[in-house]
């Protein structure tokens, strides 16, 4: 009989019997969670060393010989692409998707486990395949992480021949991946919450996983069509995006096609992406900024419906990013007013979290320090974004390493420091161990520090007008020595923030095996996925039967009880409240 | 409760004095299955939907020819369109029978049914590949120009959405095959019907979009403000 994960029927459940249905073809969430972020963080990391060698050559040019203006631009470009989608949509949607929803929800795995399955597995293709231009003649695309044509696919480009290739098939397959994952995520928040747990019972950190996977639906099929319509421009010769031109001296075999269509295409997928990043990061936030605060989530019903507007307006912004690009200056002003509008439900939530740790009692662990430097880099960003919303502004600094610096701190380090926030919130559930509280702060310290000395200088450099993208400034009159200098200051905080990130590494491998045991709640969460009668939960999570809810996930810091907080699924009548003379009883509140 | 009423929920009450524990009776795998392919459906809706523009703004382009409007353009007569489009309406059609059969607990019309909407559906593929041929041969081959570039993509991405859709329907009929009860069968029946449906509309809205006229086009640009 197939598994129903919305029925209270552990009898039914695929039990893993053998290493591999266990761990390799698991289908149990927890595990394609832990699949999908080990994948994700692996190849983040590849990310980060690419990163690393195109600072080397920003910071000391004309000095490492293996770096040439095409390996720099390949660099670039698998950079940019492996972090947006392949790290950052696949570890917040993929990882913490899978292993909190149906936690967090009360059920004992998703809707689908099977497609669950299939959904890390075409992932895990896609990574694959992206990986393999790596190693295939003329190496991985160097065509930008936005992959414009016509340039993208003609002679002179880097990776012309299979780089581009590759990168348009894993697109594809990782589209087909996250619809899975996607599709799964949707149905089962909508039908397999447990009695009780209201949509508005739900921990914000769900708010912004449903919302973003909705989102992510809508708009990655903007980037599939676009990859199809590039692949047969490539592949079959059509002239979808390419317009007849001259290339390198000949004509090339194309005419009537748009470039520009294809910008409309990629940002009406590429902006909302930002936010498919950006709310599960707000609602893990949340989550995080409450527990560790003893506070309930300032408007929480203020919040969820902020996170549903994003959503819907991210959708109306995305030519605020092709202001240069020709397009009718019309149109500037409507896509800047929509910009502007959508600070308004963001500075909400940033007013929220503030307000949330306003006379809170503040315990500054390690996930809290992370997620309160949140609150600084994401501020930064998104003030800087304020500038780049301007048409006016944005002329000048577009294509300048201002923009760079902006959308570093608004979705990379931003993300970023809400993902370490969230791993290191929910390591000990993950493995029952705490990690080093000392390793983490240091590494904390170093990566938030460190990424302030690396893009506050960068916005200076944009503002001076270094253009970005650039292999080498050479002897150019309007910029000073000053800034190389600057530049190689960049390039050594890049490489000891890089090299902090072993901290990190080192830390959760480490701690896995000789961690401390943790508590069964170490932090005192009201939140479900911290009430399973085992940690780390076991396959099917919840034992005999489904936890009932009772209440939010909110509630900390109530007055007269016995702990400082109330677990969601604690009835009320079981609620431990101090008496007259200072003794525990049970009783109403 | 309506959505309003979900939205509006104060969750910092606790039950009794918020919602009630069991406001909602429990879902079914039914209904699971059913809200994931309506969010699959519109997934394809955006992908068709977008397709659309990208066509008609293509279609404003210079050097953009319709592929029909005049005597000599190949969709001028879409007596060819019109054949493939009845082969499709036809497994449509069989697969709302095998539906209402699977309703009436009638089995071995359902499988009929299924029967006939998978050889309707392959019908209608093979035409659309003969469709292809004779386009080719007219000289209007996928390079020659953007509308037979949209034509032949249109055409296999919806086809390979009813190849996918083919896939799917295996299931009822191996259920079929292993003796399962009407009751276990008729979800899946009628969620593969819903999807047939989805794709004649899908097909018909291409079909109007493949055969209008330039003027056409530019009504239609002009509403979508391109």
């Amino acid at each position: 009989m197939s598994y129903t994960a919305i029925a209270d029927q552990p009898v039914h459940m695929h039990d893993p019997t053998t290493f591999v249905s266990k761990y390799i073809w698991s289908q149990d969430h927890k595990v394609i969670a832990i699949q999908y972020g080990v994948t994700a963080i692996f190849v983040g990391v590849v990310a980060l060393v690419l990163s690393a060698l195109m600072r080397l050559q920003l910071g000391f040019p004309d000095t490492f010989e293996f770096i040439n203006p095409n390996t720099y631009l390949q660099f670039a470009t698998m950079h940019g692409m492996i972090m947006v989608v392949y790290l950052l949509t696949a570890l917040l949607l993929g990882g913490f998707g899978n292993y909190l929803i149906p936690l967090m929800i009360g059920a004992r795995d998703m809707a689908f486990p099977y497609l669950n399955m299939l959904s890390f597995w075409t992932y895990f293709l896609s990574v694959l395949v992206l990986l393999a231009s790596f190693f295939v003649p003329g190496g991985p695309t160097g065509a930008g992480w936005t992959l414009y044509p016509p340039q993208a696919i003609l002679p002179g480009t880097p990776g012309v021949d299979l780089g581009i290739v590759l990168m348009i098939v894993s697109l594809a397959i990782f589209i087909v991946a996250f619809t899975m994952g996607g599709l799964n995520y949707v149905t089962t928040i909508l039908q397999a919450r447990t009695a009780g747990m209201t949509l508005m019972r739900m921990p914000l950190t769900l708010w912004g996983i449903f919302i973003a996977t909705v989102m992510g639906l809508l708009a990655f099929p903007a980037l599939l069509v676009s990859a199809i319509m590039m692949a047969m421009d490539k592949l079959v010769g059509t002239s979808f995006f390419m317009p007849a031109l001259i290339s390198l001296g000949e004509a090339v075999d194309h005419s009537g096609g748009s470039p520009l269509l294809f910008q409309h295409l990629f940002w009406f997928f590429g902006h909302p992406e930002v936010y498919i990043v950006a709310l599960p990061a707000f609602g893990m936030v949340s989550d995080v900024l409450a527990t560790h605060a003893r506070k309930n989530i300032f408007g929480y019903r203020m919040m969820v419906w902020a996170i549903v507007v994003i959503g819907l307006l991210s959708f109306v912004v995305w030519a605020h990013h092709m202001y240069v690009s020709g397009m009718n200056p019309t149109f500037g002003f409507f896509f800047a007013t929509t910009t502007l509008i959508i600070a308004i439900p963001t500075a909400i939530k940033v007013y929220n979290w503030v307000l949330t740790l306003w006379q809170g009692n503040i315990k500054l662990t390690v996930p809290m320090i992370f997620a309160i430097g949140f609150i600084f880099t994401f501020i930064h960003g998104g003030l800087s974004g304020l500038f780049l919303g301007n048409v006016i502004v944005d002329v000048p600094l577009s294509d300048t390493y201002f923009v760079v610096a902006h959308f570093h701190m608004v979705m990379g380090v931003s993300p970023i420091m809400v993902l370490f926030a969230a791993i290191y919130h929910w390591y000990p559930l993950m493995t029952g161990r705490m990690f080093h509280e000392g390793l983490g702060k240091w590494h904390f310290w170093i990566t938030f520090l460190g990424a302030y000395a690396v893009f506050l200088p960068i916005h200076y450099l944009g503002i001076l007008g270094l253009p970005r993208r650039y292999f080498s400034f050479a002897d150019t009159d309007f910029i000073p020595d000053t800034a190389h200098m600057l530049n190689a200051g960049v390039t050594v905080s890049a490489i000891i923030v890089a090299l902090a990130q072993l901290l990190f590494i080192i830390n959760i491998v480490w701690s896995f095996k000789h961690g401390k045991k943790a508590d069964p709640n170490p932090w005192g969460a009201a939140s479900l996925e911290w009430q399973t009668p085992e940690q780390p939960p076991r396959h099917g999570n919840w034992g005999d039967s489904l936890p009932v809810v009772y209440r939010w996930a909110y509630a900390y810091g109530v007055p007269g009880v016995k702990q400082d907080f109330i677990p969601q699924n604690v009835p009320t009548e079981q609620v431990m409240m101090l008496d007259e003379n200072g003794a525990y009883q049970e009783q109403e509140v | 409760m309506n959505l309003w009423g979900r939205l509006t929920e104060k969750p910092w009450l606790a039950a009794p004095g918020g919602v009630p524990v069991a406001a909602e009776p429990p879902a079914t795998d039914f209904a699971s299955k059913r809200i994931a392919l309506y969010f699959f459906l519109a997934v394809a809706t955006v992908f068709f939907s977008l397709l659309v523009i990208t066509f008609l703004t293509h279609s404003q382009f210079p050097g953009f020819q319709a592929l029909a409007g005049e005597p000599w353009q190949p969709f001028t007569d879409t007596t060819r369109l019109w054949f493939n489009t009845s082969l499709l309406l036809l497994s449509s059609l069989a697969m709302q029978i095998a539906l209402m059969a699977s309703r009436a607990a009638r089995p071995k019309l359902c499988l009929l049914a299924l029967v006939g909407a998978i050889f309707f559906a392959l019908q209608f593929l093979l035409a659309q590949l003969w469709l292809w041929q004779q386009l080719s041969d007219m000289g209007y081959g996928v390079r020659a120009n953007p509308s037979s570039s949209y034509f032949y993509l249109l055409t296999a991405l919806h086809g390979l959405h009813l190849v996918a859709g083919l896939v799917v329907l295996v299931k009822p009929l191996m259920g079929f095959w292993k003796g399962k009860s009407l009751d276990l069968i008729g979800g899946s029946v009628k969620l593969c019907t819903t999807y047939w449906h989805y794709l004649l509309v899908v097909w018909v809205l291409m079909f109007g979009l493949l055969a209008s006229s330039e003027e056409t086009y530019r009504t239609l640009a002009a509403l979508c403000g391109l």
